[in-house]
């Protein structure tokens, strides 16, 4: 029962109902997810609102390497790594900004912000040279979906579309929440850390048996609708979505309490301006049924959360640190709606947020327990005697069930058996 | 009178800022509570933070929302501060800056070390008050905390910064 981590290839440290506790502290592990994971599939990087014009710029990340986005000056979003091609030195010390080109402090190289070699100084130290080889190196696969852009450092493979699968639908329902149909990610980012491994980040994103007792304490201060969401009468529903990616699906328990923006807890007496422009875009009765189902809590693997009002990007740095960055969605042709979303999401969520400063809490007590050495599995079993298939094959929990957990470590097994690319 | 020649002014809001720095640092949560004006805005800004109003800030709470963060801290089962963080914070350079009849604006630097169970963090700000002569003392109507290193990902702080 207790076998010893490395005595086991990775695929036998998961089983259906038990995972082994190295798969969360183990640093060789962690090396090969980066190769198998971060470094091969579709990341998500960032949003392509947040560079709106020409030459605009944001320093994003794929994994724990720094990576910059820019808005080239044709209107195309690229990708690039951070790292001169002559010497190595970063091209780009600043977090955002507008720039036609980057030029490296240490000789002078100077590129073009879609990543080209512009030109070098003295250059006739470099007769014969081939310039087309020297520019900065570029994500081979850029993709985006509704402006959310991911990027795969591996130049084949599934693509995004694929990927994404039945994630698409739940980011079609977010993007129908606005009355222009489209989100923006404009509010800037917090950036939380926490010492602890990236996927008890992940597996928490879509549990729903932690909320009653994690967060009590500000459920009851706040006097919160949340918690009942997550109890055991509700009648959310926990699925797997396949390809890694999973939700809570709330809106069964919406649509029985049928109150239009009941999602955000509110009503619409409270934000008139967002129900007329939603009427006046979608008809009264798809407007009332967008507004009663609210949006979505998805986990789309491995690295974007989208919150409900948030979007949580999930960078891990070491076996035993992870940042989330998380900003407040906010919705195009909805200004009401958006000033609320923003300070509820600072509220929330952040190193001091009444919600996310206690999940940080578990995460790194969780990283601290699983440095002792007994027992070697940890259960995930909860809720596999009433699982089902719903409509679409998908297989569905109660709302605090750990299904999402059994389908997030199946899809990391079948990433981590196959060979390093 | 120049503010900045006031001593007995500089005295009174240094003796304010130091027992405001002691019932953080002993989690006297509402006795601090007790500090704020009724329209207090208390602020610590992120890296991204342009506008309050319009872009994410680490805290940005008005008064109703003060109340509610010293509420969940005394649930005692807000875990991030349960057990509390032990902290002693240092703060000095201080400064008035400007004095207009009732309203007093002051500035800081603090220093603060926080122990916890997992581990040791150091916090360096710069903050910036708004005080209000409340009697023969003051209240704070708003209070910044600027980071040293609010760009760079931060551990979770719950505490009362
Ligand atoms: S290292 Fe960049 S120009 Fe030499
Ligand atoms: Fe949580």
């Amino acid at each position: 029962m207790d076998d010893v981590a490395d005595a086991l290839p990775i695929e036998n440290l998961i089983r259906r109902d038990r995972v082994h506790g190295s798969l969360y502290t183990d640093p060789a592990i962690f090396e090969r997810e980066l190769g198998n994971i971060w470094y091969r599939t579709w990341v998500y990087v960032g949003h392509e609102s947040e560079v709106p014009d020409a030459n605009d710029f944001v320093m994003k990340s794929i994994g724990p390497e720094p990576i910059i986005m820019t808005r080239d000056g044709r209107g195309a979003i690229q990708l690039l790594h951070n790292r001169c091609p002559h010497r190595g030195n970063t091209v780009c010390v600043a977090d955002r900004g507008n720039a036609a080109s980057f030029t490296c402090p240490f000789h002078s190289w100077t590129f073009n912000n879609d990543g080209s070699l512009r030109g070098f100084p003295f250059p006739g130290g470099y007769q014969g040279v081939d310039r087309s080889r020297l520019g900065l190196g570029r994500v081979p696969r850029v993709a985006s979906y509704r402006g959310f852009v991911f990027g795969s450092l591996t130049a084949d493979g599934p693509d995004l579309h694929t990927h994404l699968g039945a994630a698409r639908q739940a980011i079609d329902a977010l993007c129908r929440t606005s009355p222009d149909g489209e989100v923006q990610i404009t509010t800037g980012f917090l950036k939380h850390k926490v010492r602890a491994n990236w996927k008890l980040v992940v597996e928490n994103e879509t549990d729903g048996y932690h909320p009653a007792f994690v967060h009590a304490s500000i459920f009851r201060v706040a006097q919160s609708g949340i918690g009942s969401l997550y109890s055991d009468d509700s009648s959310a529903v926990a699925r797997y979505l396949e390809d890694g990616h999973s939700e809570n699906d709330l809106r069964p328990e919406f649509r029985k309490r049928d109150e239009p923006l009941g999602w955000f807890g509110t009503s619409p007496a409270r934000l008139p301006d967002y129900v007329a422009r939603m009427e006046a875009a979608y008809g009264a009765d798809e407007a009332r049924r967008i507004m009663i189902d609210g949006t979505p809590h998805i986990m789309i693997y491995p690295n974007l959360f989208i919150a409900e009002i948030q979007i949580f990007v999930l960078q891990p740095l070491a076996v035993d640190l992870t940042v989330q960055h998380v900003s407040a969605l906010q919705f195009k042709g909805a200004p009401d709606l958006n000033r609320r979303m923003l300070q509820q999401t600072m509220g929330s969520v952040g190193p001091a947020g009444f919600l996310l400063a206690d999940d940080a809490e578990m995460y790194e007590r969780t990283h601290m327990g699983l440095r002792a050495r007994d027992p070697a599995w940890l259960y995930i079993g909860r809720g596999l005697g009433r699982e089902r298939r719903d409509e679409n094959g998908f297989r569905v929990g109660a709302a605090t069930d750990e299904t999402p957990t059994r389908g997030i470590w199946e899809h990391y097994r079948s990433l981590m058996r196959t060979a390093q690319p | 009178m120049n503010a900045a020649h006031d001593y007995r002014l500089i005295a009174d809001v240094m003796q304010f800022i130091y027992r405001e720095a002691r019932l953080q640092d002993e989690h006297e949560y509402e006795a601090w509570e007790a500090l704020w004006a009724e329209d207090a805005i208390y602020w610590i800004p992120a890296g991204d933070t342009i506008d309050p109003d319009k872009s994410m800030s680490i805290v940005y709470d008005n008064r109703s929302r003060i109340a509610l963060r010293v509420k969940q801290l005394l649930t005692g089962r807000h875990f991030s501060q349960s057990p509390r963080s032990a902290l002693r914070r240092v703060v000095s350079n201080v400064e008035v800056i400007a004095a207009d009849g009732d309203t007093v604006r002051a500035a800081a630097n603090a220093m603060l070390f926080e122990s916890n169970i997992k581990g040791e963090t150091l916090w360096a700000s710069r903050n910036e008050y708004t005080l209000r002569r409340a009697g023969d003392d003051f209240l704070m109507a708003r209070k910044k905390v600027d980071l040293v290193n609010k760009d760079k990902a931060l551990f979770s702080m719950a505490f009362l910064m």
